[in-house]
């Protein structure tokens, strides 16, 4: 015991070592700007807690991994009930700090235990996943949530404001999920398709008077027609070359916009795009001419919420539709065809598929997709230009897709919470923000490096699957 | 006695640069035959084979399938080969869909199949009755197979995780799913333990005599050659030295020469 414990002390020591070096001028000193020029302000309080948070965190760590797991259970949750308790530590952000130190030792320690009872789970008798099952129910139990939430006193207008974006999100990784993680073509250009859905709608409103619900199709069929496009150029091209390519075409598409001024007005952007209406009633405090609005019809006053729950309802909807298709267009031969092609194109000729026919449906069936999203997007936002298609919106649809698990649709679903919905919740950290959104990445990479839900399951079954101990 | 041939091969040559891989080679396969390509490494005969299922396009030479009508297979794309003229083939490094169950690798290589009855997918999106109809047909067929290779019981696991000579059998059965007049095996019992090729053998011989194709087979292993085989090709250095029944070729000089070396080869034998 004695020399381990010297081990790990040591080896505790020296990462608080680096963390004071590394620290000391991040953490240690703060600029202060007073008014004739900058000045420090002194923060080693707060450099010590990390310091000291640092190392016994790490102790615990190494406790944990050492298989000790009841020292380093206990000193996590002195760390997580020192993070949390009333305390006055200097700064909010050390709260969090020592808290998550107390929770990453706990998880740690527990974590070998979870994976092996997975294991056991996992290898039931049967071979039937337990982890499918469980998927099924979060599925279930999200949709449930999604349809009641805006009747909730949870349903304010910051909560659906925030719903209404990761749904949008939620129905592009579904979209991007067809071609990427069916497919298996690389597409990091994937926003031009939006960028054509959102501007279709955009100008078919102003320029030719044409509502909401007859634009959508036709932005999904012009969005369609330009993953065609894109298509066939690429059709060659696999993996790195590509992602390239499908990258700079992103890239064309939002500088024909900024720079075709005649059509899309450029970079100052079209404004006053009519929101979508519910069978000809307007979702607006007045109404034009000859129309109605919601609250005059429903004879309630009017709120601004009235029409964000709307609108929710419509992306839910939306997104509820592309989750059906890709569901069901698996268990078709193109599906699987689709799946196939991801896993090796040489035997897919061998077997008489046609790989141009197969790869250009999957990008214009994901493109068609984003082309919906993106009507949707303008007639929510009112306002478009070529800022909001801008390609790290692709990478975030991307990150989405892969964190969620190359395929999966639940998997997209907690992803998109986590990616678009962790960055609002954590507005209260300030400058802190993105780095704990960084770590909350490195974590699930870390732990779930084939994203957060792997399992695939299969598109037809011989054996069907008894459910028996399943649940 | 077995009438015509199934596919004909002429004067087939393919250059790589200034390479000659394959050198006016002739050589004809009949239907419910086992013709067998053999020959030392180098000799090129998976390029043969890569020409006659649209992989390389021959730079000289005509390739003639005869069945319903005549498929000239040098001018015809890749995927039409096997689409149209039913040749399939299975390769020298196994290529399953390894993340795909062993049930879905069968339903993919009846893929043309299942479109047409899917309606190019709309009426299988709608669940049509015409199309459940075809997916449990294919299904039957796939169990078939299933069973004829003994992997009934793994049918809806990943392709990858079966053992070697599973994979070697599963790839078989899926070229045999596309329904092919011609099927063509590179190699089918490289890394098979004897257990295994005599079960591969068995195989080979219920696919020509049962099903009734001409079977096209690239082997090293003459164990598997000369005991199955009808007809034997002998490529060397990408020419034809020899061809005819298996006794013959394996008392023809040429042949002996080409694998045991020559006098003035060195003293190596």
């Amino acid at each position: 015991m004695g020399p381990r414990l010297q081990h790990h002390l040591k080896d505790a020591g020296l990462t608080a070592l680096v963390a004071a070096g590394l620290g000391i001028f991040i953490v240690g000193f703060r600029t202060y700007d007073i008014g004739k020029g900058l000045t420090f302000d002194y923060q080693f309080v707060d450099l010590g807690i990390a310091i000291v948070t640092i190392f016994f965190g790490r102790l615990g760590l190494s406790l944990a991994a050492d298989g000790l797991s009841w020292p380093a259970l206990a000193l996590g949750a002195v760390l997580g009930a020192i993070g949390a308790s009333p305390l006055k530590l200097p700064s909010t952000f050390l709260h969090w700090f020592v808290t998550l130190a107390g929770l990453l030792i706990v998880l740690r320690t527990i974590w070998p235990w979870a994976n092996h009872g997975l294991a056991v789970a996992r290898h039931s008798p049967r071979g039937v996943p337990v982890g499918q099952a469980i998927a099924k129910w979060i599925g279930a139990a999200l949709l449930v949530v999604a349809v009641i939430l805006p009747m909730t006193p949870l349903g304010d207008q910051k909560t659906m404001d925030l719903a209404v974006l990761i749904l949008t999100y939620v129905m592009l990784g579904w979209g991007l999920n067809i071609v990427v993680g069916l497919a298996g073509l690389l597409d990091l250009g994937y926003v031009a398709f939006y960028a054509v859905g959102a501007y279709s709608y955009a100008l078919l409103s102003t320029q030719y008077g044409l509502g909401f619900w007859s634009v959508l199709p036709l932005a999904g069929m012009m969005a369609a027609s330009f993953g065609l496009l894109l298509g066939f150029p690429v059709l060659r091209l696999r993996g790195d070359y590509l992602a390239i390519v499908t990258m700079g075409f992103g890239e064309i598409i939002r500088l024909v916009l900024l720079n075709w001024v005649d059509l899309s007005n450029g970079p100052a952007g079209i404004g006053s795009i009519p929101g979508p209406t519910l069978f000809g009633v307007v979702f607006a405090e007045t109404a034009p001419a000859g129309k109605q609005t919601f609250a005059e019809m429903m004879g309630i006053p009017f709120s601004g919420n009235q029409r964000l729950i709307f609108l929710y309802y419509i992306i839910l909807a939306l997104a509820l539709v592309t989750n059906f298709f890709t569901q069901r267009v698996r268990r078709l031969p193109v599906g699987r065809a689709w799946e196939a092609l991801r896993e090796d194109e040489t035997a897919c000729k061998a077997l008489g598929i046609n790989p141009t026919n197969t790869k250009l449906t999957a990008f214009a069936v994901g493109a068609m997709f984003a082309g919906f999203a993106g009507s949707f997007f303008a007639a929510k936002q009112r306002f478009i230009s070529p800022e909001s298609f801008t390609f790290i919106e692709s990478a975030i649809i991307l990150s989405i897709v892969v964190l969620g698990g190359m395929g999966s649709q639940i998997g997209v679903v907690l992803a998109a919470v986590l990616l678009i919905g962790l960055p609002e919740w954590f507005r209260d950290l300030g400058a802190y923000r993105m780095v704990a959104f960084g770590l909350a990445m490195v974590l699930i990479m870390v732990f779930r490096p084939r994203g957060l839900i792997a399992h695939r399951e299969p598109s037809v079954r011989l054996h069907p699957v008894h459910r028996r101990g399943a649940a | 006695m077995n009438g015509a041939p199934l596919i004909e091969v002429e004067h087939l040559t393919m250059r790589f640069g200034g390479l000659v891989a394959v050198d006016d080679v002739t050589f004809s396969a009949r239907p419910r035959q086992i013709t067998a390509i053999i020959g030392p490494n180098g000799a090129g005969k998976t390029t043969v084979f890569n020409c006659i299922t649209g992989f390389y396009k021959p730079t000289v030479g005509r390739l003639t399938l005869r069945a319903d009508r005549e498929y000239l297979l040098e001018r015809m794309l890749g995927h039409e080969i096997g689409q149209k003229a039913k040749v399939a083939r299975t390769f020298q490094n196994i290529r399953l869909f390894p993340g795909m169950t062993v049930l879905e690798n069968l339903m993919v290589a009846q893929h043309n199949k299942l479109m047409r009855a899917s309606g190019m997918s709309v009426f299988g999106l709608f669940g049509l009755k015409r199309y459940r109809d075809a997916e449990t047909a294919a299904i039957g067929v796939a169990r078939r197979w299933l069973e004829r290779i003994n992997l009934v019981a793994d049918a809806d696991r990943p392709a990858g995780e079966l053992p070697y000579g599973a994979q070697r059998r599963l790839e078989i059965a899926r070229a045999m799913c596309t329904g092919p007049r011609l099927l063509c095996l590179d190699e089918p019992a490289a890394g098979l333990n004897p257990r295994e090729s005599a079960e591969l053998n068995a195989l080979l011989i219920s696919i020509r005599d049962g099903d009734g194709i001409g079977v096209l087979l690239i082997e090293h292993d003459m164990s598997v050659v000369m005991r199955i085989s009808d007809h034997v090709v002998v490529l060397d250095y990408g020419r034809k030295i020899a061809e005819g029944a298996p006794a013959e070729v394996q008392r023809d000089p040429a042949v002996i020469r080409a694998y045991l070396g020559t006098d003035e080869g060195g003293p190596d034998a």
